[in-house]
C-alpha cells in the first residue's frame, strides 16, 4: 500500500504587509534587499508584531479544510542556523504541546476519497538565497531578504493520499480553494510549495523537498514510488531519508543532509502574547465566508441549468466565478456562462492579460442580451467580445464601428440569397436529391453577411424560394 | 552648581534660571572625564551633548514648548538602540553596531527633550552580576573601587552615584538594575512585565526582561516611569496602564498595608544585610504597615528555573548574531556556512559562551522535558503562590542582595555561587510583578538596599512604599 501526506506552504500574496512589519508582502517587484526593516532582517532590539490580518486569513483557510480552530493560538520558534534566516530562528507555530496552530483536525473530500489535515500553521518565510559562479572555486552565495518575513501558512495532511493522480487532484483543489478565499495568488512564482513523504508497504517514509513547483508534485510522488518498489523489488531496504527533488532532470536524489538529526529546540516564542480566538469572532468568518467552489458549482446547476462541465470550468475560477456572478441575471446566466467558457477563456488564459482586460460584468451582460434579442449573432459576438477585452468600449459602440449589426431585415437577405441562388447553380440543381445541401447555402450567406444574417430566418427564407419543406 | 540633585530638582533650578543646561551638562562632562577613567561607567560619550543643550537653552529663552526633562542629562544602558550610535552590549560580537533607530524608550525621552549623555557598561549581553563580563572591563563601585557595583547594569548604576548623570535607564532579567542600585545606593525600579516598551532592548530573554530606571531617588524613578511606561505599538507584549501618572499621591504613605516578609528571602543573608532588613521592618510598621511572615516554597527552585529559561531564550535571542548583517569586522569570503558560523560566532565572551551551551542544551530534544519543561512549570507554580499571597497582603518585601557588594575577582570563578545572588531578585521576574531596591543604609562603606514588590500592575503601589521607607532614612552620597 502506497501512503503520501503533504506538507504545502503557501505564501498570503493577498496580504498588504508581512507577518510582523509593515514591509511589503508583495516582495517581488523591488531591488534585492530594498523591502526591509529592522524587524524583517532581525537587527537587534527589534521586536516581531503581529499582523492581525493574517490571523484573519489563516482563519478562512482553517475554516474552509474544516478545520477545529483553538480558542487560543500561540507562535514558537523554531531554531536553526541558515543563511536566508535573518534572526537564525523561525517564527512559526507548534503542536506538540497541544493544538495552538490556527487550525487542526480538518479534511476535505477529492473523488469521494477523505484526506484528513493534521494542521494548519501559520509562519514567516525566509528570505532568498542566490548562487552564483559555475565551479566550486568561484562559487557565492548572495542573500536577498525581501522576502523574510513573507506571511505563509502551511498545511499538513496525513499520509491519506493512495496515489500521485489524487495527489493533483488534491493540489488543483486547494489552490483554486486558496484562490477563491481571496487569500492567496498561486500563479505567482513561488507562492505555492509543496513537500511530499512517501512510503509504501514494507518500506520507510522517505520525505521529497524542494519541489518548487506544485505541478511538479505529481511527478516527484510518481517518480518517489516507482524507485521505492523497484528497491523492493531488488530486496534493497528503503531507508529513511530527505531527498531533493532534482527539477531539471526530474527525479529525486538523496539529500545527504542532517535534516533528521536537527534539534529545532521549538519553544513558545515570548514577543508574541497568544492570541484569544473567541468562538463568537470565529463564527463570524464562518457565516461570512465566501461560498465554496464545490456549493457555487451546484448552485449554478441547479439554479440556472448549466451543464456540469460548463459549472466546473466556472466555478473553480475566482475571475470567472467573480465576473459571472456580477454579470448574470434569472434570464441571461446561461448565455454568460456560455460566453465566459467558450470565447472569453481564449482572450484570457494567463494573469497578465487578465490584468490587461478592459471587460467588465456590464458589458458581459450586455452582450448575453443582445444574443438573446437577436441584436447580434453568435458568430459577431466573438469579435465584439475581443474588442471589449482590448478597448473596454461599450457594446453599442463596437457593433456600430465593425459594423457587426444583426440582419434580420428580410428585404436585404432575400437580395442576398438572390445571389447566392444565382452562383451556386451546381448546389441548387443537387438540392432535390441532397436537402442537406441547403446547410452550404446557409454558410454561403453567412460568409455574403459577414456572420451577420439571422441563420434561422436565412434557413427558412432558402427553403420557401427552393420550394423545399 | 551642584552635580548631585534629583532630576525633579534639576528642573526647578532650570525653571528658575539658576544655571543653563550648557552650563550643567558641560559640567557633567567634565566630571566625567574626571573620573570615568577610574570608574569606568561608560562605554562611550554623547559628542553632541553640549551642542544638544545649546539647543535647548535656546528653546528655553525663546519660550519655545519645552519638554519635561528639559535638557536633564541621562545615561542609558549599552543594549539599548540609540539611533546612530554604537549599541555594543558590551560585547566585542557587535563592537561595531551603530544602531539606524531608537528604542521606544528613547524616542519618548528625547521628545520630552532629555539628552542622553553616554552608554554604559555592562556584563556582556546583560549576563552577569558584577560587569566582570563586559568584554570591555569591568566598572567599579565608587563606595569603595576594590568592590564590584553589581550587575548587570553595572554602568548606570555607577553613573547615577558617582554624580555623572541624573539618572540612568537599565535592563532587569534577574536583577540587573535592583542589584547594582543595592550595590552602589541608588533606587532601581523594574517594572510589571509589559508596562515599558522593549522595542529596541536587545534581548537576553525577553519573556522576563524589562527596561527599568536607575534614580536617586524614588521621585525621579516615578518621573521617568510617567515619560517611558504604558503601551506600544512596537512591541506586542506591552500593557495599558490607562495613562498613570506615577507622581501624583506619591507620599500616600503605607498606613494599614499588610506587609509580608519573605521569609526564604531572609534566612541565608549576611548578618549585615539581615540587621537592616529588621530595621527596615521597623521602619515599616512605624508608618503604620501590618507586618507578616510569607513562605513561598517555589522559590527554592527559582534561580534554577530562572538560569534554564534564560538560558534557553538567550540561546535563540543571540542566534541571529551571525555577522552576516552587521557585527564586527570580518571577511567572510571563503568561507563555507557551517565552519563560516562557527567561527564568526567566536567573539562572544566566556559566560555567554557558558550560558549559550547551556541554552543548547536544556530545551533539546530528550532534555526539554527534564530541565526547560520543568523550569516552566516552576515558573507557573511561584507565579500562583505569589498571586495567592497577594490575596493576603499589599506588598512582599526582603532585601534586594542576599549579601553585601564583594571585591573583584571574588566570585568571577565561582558560577554558581554568582547566581546564588540572584535568589531574591529573580522572582519578580520568573512572575512578573514589580519590584524596587531603595538604598537603606551604608554598612561599614558598603550599600545595602531593601526591596519590595507587589502585584501585577500596583507599579504605583511600590513606588509609594518606597518613597515612605526612602523618607525615614537619611543617607550620605558618594564621596569621590
Ligand atoms: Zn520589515
Amino acid at each position: 500500500m502506497v501512503k503520501i501526506g503533504l506538507e504545502i506552504h503557501c505564501q498570503l500574496t493577498k496580504l498588504e504587509s508581512k507577518l510582523f512589519c509593515p514591509c511589503k508582502a508583495d516582495y517581488r517587484s523591488f531591488e534585492p534587499n530594498t523591502n526591509i526593516c529592522p524587524v524583517c532582517i532581525g537587527l537587534p532590539g527589534s521586536l516581531p508584531r503581529l499582523n492581525q490580518k493574517a490571523i484573519e486569513k489563516g482563519t478562512l483557510i482553517s475554516l474552509a479544510l474544516n478545520c477545529k480552530i483553538p480558542e487560543k493560538i500561540s507562535f514558537f520558534r523554531k531554531n536553526y542556523f541558515y543563511p536566508d534566516l535573518p534572526k537564525n530562528y523561525q517564527i512559526t507555530q507548534f503542536d506538540a504541546y497541544g493544538h495552538t496552530s490556527i487550525g487542526n483536525n480538518g479534511k476535505i473530500t477529492i473523488e469521494g476519497k477523505e484526506i484528513r489535515i493534521t494542521r494548519i500553521q501559520l509562519e514567516e518565510d525566509p528570505g532568498r538565497l542566490i548562487y552564483e559562479g559555475t565551479s566550486e572555486k568561484n562559487k557565492i552565495t548572495l542573500v536577498d531578504y525581501n522576502r523574510a518575513g513573507t506571511p505563509l501558512v502551511e498545511v499538513v495532511t496525513e499520509p491519506d493520499f493512495e496515489n500521485p493522480k489524487q495527489v493533483r487532484v488534491f493540489m488543483n483543489i486547494l489552490v483554486d480553494l486558496l484562490e477563491n478565499l481571496g487569500v492567496s495568488e498561486p500563479s505567482l512564482e513561488g507562492a505555492v510549495r509543496a513537500d511530499g513523504n512517501v512510503s509504501i508497504e514494507g518500506g520507510n517514509k522517505v520525505e521529497i523537498k524542494n519541489v518548487g513547483s506544485f505541478h511538479d508534485l505529481e511527478k516527484a510522488v510518481h517518480f518517489e514510488i516507482t524507485r521505492q518498489q523497484s528497491l523492493v523489488e531488488r530486496g534493497i531496504p528503503i531507508e529513511l531519508e530527505t531527498r531533493q527533488w532534482d527539477d531539471r532532470r526530474k527525479i529525486t536524489v538523496s539529500a545527504r543532509s542532517k535534516e533528521e538529526e536537527q534539534d529545532y529546540r521549538y519553544f513558545l516564542e515570548g514577543d508574541i502574547p497568544w492570541i484569544l480566538l473567541d468562538p463568537k469572532y470565529v463564527d463570524q468568518f464562518k457565516q461570512n465566508m465566501p461560498e465554496s467552489i464545490a456549493s457555487k458549482r451546484d448552485r449554478y446547476i441547479e439554479q440556472f441549468k448549466i451543464p456540469a462541465q460548463v459549472a466546473d470550468v466556472l466555478s473553480s475560477d475566482k475571475f470567472y466565478s467573480d465576473l459571472f456572478e456580477l454579470a448574470h441575471n434569472e434570464k441571461n446566466a446561461k448565455e454568460v456562462a456560455n460566453i465566459i467558457t467558450t470565447d472569453l477563456m481564449g482572450f484570457v488564459d494567463t494573469k497578465e492579460k487578465r490584468q490587461q482586460s478592459k471587460l467588465t460584468s456590464k458589458h458581459l451582460s450586455d452582450l448575453a442580451n443582445a444574443i438573446i434579442n437577436n441584436t447580434i449573432t453568435r458568430n459577431s459576438s466573438k469579435s465584439a467580445l475581443q474588442e471589449i477585452v482590448k478597448t473596454g468600449k461599450s457594446l453599442n459602440e463596437i457593433i456600430t464601428e465593425l459594423d457587426l449589426g444583426h440582419v434580420s431585415d428580410e428585404f436585404e437577405l432575400s437580395a442576398v440569397i438572390e445571389k447566392v441562388i444565382n452562383e451556386e447553380s451546381i448546389a441548387v440543381k443537387e438540392i432535390k436529391e441532397k436537402p442537406e445541401t441547403v446547410n452550404f447555402l446557409v454558410g454561403k450567406v453567412m460568409k455574403k453577411t459577414k456572420g451577420k444574417a439571422d441563420p434561422s430566418l436565412t434557413l427558412e427564407l432558402l427553403k420557401k424560394k427552393l420550394k423545399i419543406y | 552648581m551642584n552635580l548631585e540633585i534629583s532630576a525633579l530638582k534639576y528642573l526647578d533650578e532650570i525653571k528658575n534660571e539658576n544655571f543653563t543646561v550648557e552650563e550643567f551638562i558641560s559640567k557633567t562632562i567634565e566630571h566625567i572625564k574626571k573620573i570615568d577613567g577610574n570608574l569606568h561607567a561608560f562605554l562611550s560619550i554623547n559628542e553632541k551633548a553640549i551642542q544638544q543643550a545649546k539647543e535647548i537653552d535656546r528653546k528655553i529663552k525663546s519660550k519655545e514648548k519645552i519638554g519635561k526633562c528639559m535638557g536633564m542629562p541621562l545615561s542609558i544602558k549599552d543594549n539599548i538602540c540609540v539611533k546612530d550610535t554604537k549599541t555594543t552590549c558590551a560585547s566585542k560580537m557587535l563592537e561595531d553596531f551603530i544602531s539606524p533607530y531608537d528604542a521606544t524608550v528613547i524616542k519618548n525621552l528625547k521628545s520630552e527633550d532629555a539628552i542622553i549623555i553616554g552608554k554604559t557598561n555592562l556584563d556582556e549581553f546583560a549576563m552577569g552580576l558584577t560587569t566582570e563580563f563586559s568584554a570591555f572591563g569591568p566598572s567599579k563601585n565608587p563606595w569603595n573601587t576594590d568592590y564590584v557595583p553589581g550587575g548587570s547594569s553595572g554602568g548606570s548604576a555607577v553613573s547615577v552615584s558617582a554624580l555623572e548623570c541624573i539618572a540612568s535607564l537599565g535592563s532587569d532579567t534577574g536583577g540587573s538594575v535592583r542589584n547594582p542600585a543595592s550595590f552602589c545606593s541608588t533606587v532601581g525600579f523594574k517594572p510589571t512585565y509589559g508596562l515599558i516598551s522593549r522595542y529596541g532592548l536587545i534581548s537576553y530573554s525577553n519573556s522576563i526582561e524589562q527596561i527599568g530606571p536607575l534614580t536617586r531617588t524614588v521621585e525621579d524613578t516615578a518621573f521617568l516611569l510617567n515619560i517611558i511606561a504604558g503601551q506600544d505599538p512596537m512591541d506586542n507584549t506591552t500593557i495599558d496602564n490607562k495613562g498613570e501618572n506615577y507622581l501624583k499621591n506619591l507620599d500616600a504613605g503605607i498606613d494599614g498595608k499588610k506587609i509580608g516578609v519573605i521569609s526564604e528571602m531572609t534566612k541565608n543573608v549576611d548578618k549585615e544585610v539581615s540587621s537592616a532588613t529588621k530595621n527596615a521592618i521597623v521602619q515599616f510598621e512605624k508608618l503604620g504597615a501590618k507586618i507578616e511572615e510569607i513562605s513561598l516554597d517555589m522559590i527554592d527552585y527559582s534561580v534554577a528555573s530562572y538560569y534554564t529559561i534564560t538560558a534557553t531564550e538567550a540561546g535563540s535571542n543571540l542566534a541571529r548574531y551571525d555577522n552576516l548583517r552587521y557585527g564586527y569586522d570580518f571577511d567572510l569570503e571563503g568561507y563555507e556556512f557551517n565552519s563560516y558560523i562557527s567561527k564568526a560566532r567566536k567573539n562572544f565572551g566566556p559566560e555567554v559562551t557558558r550560558r549559550m551551551i547551556l541554552g543548547g542544551f536544556v530545551p533539546s530534544a530528550g532534555h526539554a522535558g527534564k530541565y526547560f519543561l520543568k523550569a516552566l512549570k516552576v515558573k507557573n507554580k511561584l507565579t500562583a503562590e505569589i498571586n495567592e499571597a497577594f490575596t493576603k497582603v499589599d506588598l512582599l518585601i526582603s532585601p534586594t542582595v542576599p549579601i553585601l557588594p564583594f571585591k573583584f575577582g571574588e566570585k568571577i570563578d565561582d558560577p554558581v555561587a554568582l547566581f546564588l545572588i540572584d535568589f531574591n531578585t529573580v522572582t519578580a521576574n520568573l512572575t512578573g510583578k514589580p519590584a524596587i531596591s531603595v538604598p537603606f543604609e551604608i554598612s561599614n562603606g558598603l550599600p545595602i538596599g531593601i526591596q519590595i514588590h507587589a502585584n501585577t500592575l500596583q507599579d504605583k503601589l511600590v513606588l509609594q512604599a518606597a518613597h515612605a521607607l526612602e523618607k525615614t532614612t537619611n543617607l550620605p552620597g558618594v564621596s569621590i
